[in-house]
């Protein structure tokens, strides 16, 4: 017993107190913010592995960036990464940023459905699905549960079975061989219900976009409510995004 | 001379690699693995060469850092006698040129489909239809869980036959998470895109792929990495082996529901990851390792934070392991639990941590040395029982070896040299090679072959999950089937790793 109370002491509080507002220590690649200055695109272009990046005017897609920094290296006066980790959103769009833009990634509240608000707002129930995801998303989302980030605070939690649960997490690029289940599992879930999506491969396939390997027929069935970037997406930017998405204030 | 000796990442000329006959390619790979258990196969495979398929059988010495290359040519139509009818750690790669090209085999003690594969040679065998074992008995009963699992992990499907509490058998079907990995990285371009793939072959061993690529893409290149890129590189290894092992640590004692080491493990990997974020920006170092760089050196000031850490690390670490080795209820749990004996280690190719928790000295960082590992003398720790517990006791020594390598390393931090990189666009020509590096989980092994161009023809992974699946099947027998989720997480193997 005072071995137990000894390690407990030694712990310290380990919890951060606002994880809305909580700062990232050293080197972090949030959101990015493009300049005006004047560069040459294509060879911006060229840098970026996930093809993420747009000319003319020129634009990071967050839902195809992995987040390496390479273009933000190669032109450092053109793209600057912030470390604000708030970058999910409910529409596909909000996660293009454009040159010139230095605004917050938010959610457009006019896009919520109104049942979300106030059947999800104070208890959240999730069944994630990892669908071809690299473990990396998996472990974040798990590390969101842990002592320091608790997101079982904020009444939001994972459940082994799809029948407790309000909606679906879907990590990885959904490949053919987890599309079956993926469906399954959708179906078990009982309405009304959420669909979110984490990490680059699971909005757009990220670098496995061109696998034959996949079938994301799933996302052309049904409306997403939440995409929360990354490649893997932070706990914080997981925890903010879906607050942001279910309480009108917290 | 039938075969080629190479060293880790030395390329060799493809047509250097002796061809035999598949008698003599069959007597000569086998024979060598059943001489001495210091020799194992790292990888096997095959790839299309005009009409025929073209097998590579690669057997690494543990003893005299030597790896044995040898090829042969087959084809579809006439079954072939298999290696594993006389050494079984061959089955999964023999099952594995199966599927993929339809070789067959006339005594393969069980031709099951490796991963389900888009581009399999059968397209009538499909994941949903696959016969599992079954026992017909009025006792027995048959538990099927996945391929979505209870946890957020990924998903792969395990179909046990139980008398009442105990394991009889249990069969692990995989493949859910097939992404076609190893044919993008033929088709991808950019080596900056490759870059990012390796990265994205197992998420929770981001650096150790990222190094073996970064390797077998370097020696087919021909360039000489600089110190300090060797210097950053074994430091993300050994700290990417901190964290993993200290989570897995919480893990475990999650699964024996031991609240307070769950706990406070799982807090004690936050430092770590937190550092490798400060460090190159990602907490699970995505974006750091590339082939010819040094994005990220080590600094005087970021060894100095680094070496804080640990120090506030390791004295909570050591006392919450005291902790819980004091414990009876879960020692209880922890010992004779999950037993693979160093027999079926090696008989099915154990590699990695969960080889030296079975009194194998299999470590490729010893071995097989690369980077910075040569200077650190590296010796692995050993573990005789072969028990969830020997896999606990190992991973808690590996962290503390760990910090001692990641101590002693950072005396002397090396000057950054220049990088000239230029070369790295261009790979030789009709070229082998072959990288092994000891990831956390064990020994991972990449290999290209190059065409006339310089153009990959053939890359090959192989994650030590591909070895280790089986000692996990083997493990859980006769133990209660309550007790498999701490068989499975003393093992903590990869799924997408597998799947590829
Ligand atoms: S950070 Fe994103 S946009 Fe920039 S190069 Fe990397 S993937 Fe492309």
């Amino acid at each position: 017993m005072y071995n137990n109370l000894k390690i407990l002491y030694h712990q310290g509080k380990q919890f951060i107190p606002d994880v809305t507002t909580a700062k990232v220590p050293g080197i972090f690649r949030g959101r990015p913010v493009i300049s005006l200055v004047k560069v040459d695109e294509s060879r911006l272009q060229a840098t970026c592995p996930t093809h993420a990046i747009s000319a003319n005017p020129v634009s990071i897609d967050l839902g195809k960036c992995t987040f390496c920094g390479e273009c933000a290296m190669a032109f450092p006066d053109k793209i600057q990464f912030t470390t604000d980790y708030k970058i999910s959103t409910n529409e596909r769009e909000g996660l293009i940023v454009k040159e010139g833009d230095d605004q917050p990634i938010a959610i457009n509240p006019e896009k919520v459905r109104k049942e979300i608000h106030s059947l999800f707002g104070r208890s959240l129930k999730l069944r994630q699905v990892s669908a071809g995801g690299d473990n990396s998303c998996e472990w974040e989302l798990n590390a969101a549960n842990n002592v320091q980030f608790d997101m079982g605070r904020f009444g939001i939690e994972f459940v082994a079975s799809p029948r407790h649960a309000d909606g679906i997490v879907i990590t990885g690029p959904i490949t053919e061989n987890m599309a079956e289940p993926l469906q399954i599992c959708y179906d078990a879930t009982p309405d009304p219900k959420l669909i979110v999506l984490v990490g680059t491969d699971a909005i757009s396939g990220g670098l496995f976009s061109g696998s034959p390997a996949l079938n994301r027929s799933f996302l052309d069935r049904y409306p997403v409510d939440l995409y929360i970037p990354g490649n893997p997406a932070h706990p914080l930017t997981v925890i903010n995004g879906l607050l942001d998405l279910t309480r009108r204030s917290f | 001379m039938h075969y080629l000796t190479i060293k880790n990442n030395q390329p060799v000329l493809v047509k250097e690699i002796p061809v035999v006959s598949y008698m003599a390619f069959l007597i000569l790979n086998t024979g060598m693995v059943s001489e001495s258990t210091a020799r194992h196969c790292v990888n096997y495979f095959g790839y299309k060469e005009g009409n025929a398929i073209k097998l590579i059988c690669c057997i690494a010495d543990d003893t005299d850092h030597q790896i044995y290359v040898s090829s042969c040519l087959v084809e579809t139509g006439n079954p072939y006698h298999s290696f594993s009818a006389k050494q079984l750690c061959f089955e999964k790669f023999e099952r594995e040129i199966h599927e993929n090209f339809g070789i067959d085999y006339s005594d393969h003690p069980w031709l099951k489909p490796v991963r389900f594969s888009h581009d399999r040679f059968d397209k009538n065998k499909e994941i949903a239809g696959y016969p599992f074992y079954s026992i017909d008995s009025e006792e027995l009963h048959e538990v099927g869980v996945g391929p979505i699992h209870a946890g957020v992990i990924e998903p792969g499907h395990f179909r046990f036959i139980c008398n009442g509490e105990q394991i009889l058998h249990l069969e692990i079907q995989l493949g859910y998470q097939h992404r076609g990995i190893e044919k993008l990285f033929l088709d991808v371009k950019s080596l900056k895109e490759k870059a990012t793939l390796s990265e994205n072959i197992a998420g929770d061993t981001v650096v150790g792929h990222a190094t073996a690529f970064a390797h077998t893409w370097e020696s087919l290149c021909n360039f000489q990495t600089t110190p300090d890129i060797d210097f950053s590189r074994t430091i993300a290894l050994e700290l990417e082996r901190i964290a993993i092992h200290t989570g897995d640590l919480s893990a475990l004692c999650t699964d024996i529901a031991y609240q307070l080491g769950s706990a406070v493990f799982g807090r004690l990997r936050t430092p770590i990851v937190n550092f490798m974020q400060e460090w190159c920006g990602n907490r699970l170092s995505k974006g750091f390792i590339r082939p010819g760089l040094n994005r990220f050196p080590v600094t005087r000031e970021l060894a100095d934070r680094l070496l804080e850490v640990l120090d506030t690390f390791e004295p909570d670490f050591t006392e919450m392991n005291v902790e819980l080795s004091n414990l009876p209820s879960a020692l209880s749990r922890f010992e004779r639990t999950g037993v693979v004996s160093t027999e079926d280690a090696i008989t099915i190719g154990v590699v990695g941590m969960a080889a030296r928790s079975s009194g194998l000295k299999r470590d490729v960082r010893n071995s097989h040395p690369y980077s910075m590992y040569p200077r650190l003398n590296h010796e692995p720790v050993v573990k005789h029982h072969g028990d969830v517990y020997s896999r606990v006791q190992i991973r808690r020594e590996e962290v503390f070896q760990s910090i001692k390598h990641i101590r002693e390393l950072l005396k002397e931090i090396p000057e950054v040299s220049p990088s000239e990189r230029d070369n790295l666009l261009n790979p030789g020509t009709n070229l082998f090679t072959l990288s092994l590096v000891e990831g956390w989980r064990g020994e991972i092994c990449h290999a290209a072959i190059t065409g006339p161009e310089g153009e990959l023809l053939h890359y090959k992974i192989k994650d030590p999950s591909f070895h280790n699946w089986m000692a996990l099947a083997l493990a859980v027998r006769n133990n209660e089937i309550s007790d498999f989720p701490i068989c499975n997480k003393s093992f903590n193997l990869s799924y997408c790793g597998h799947d590829l």
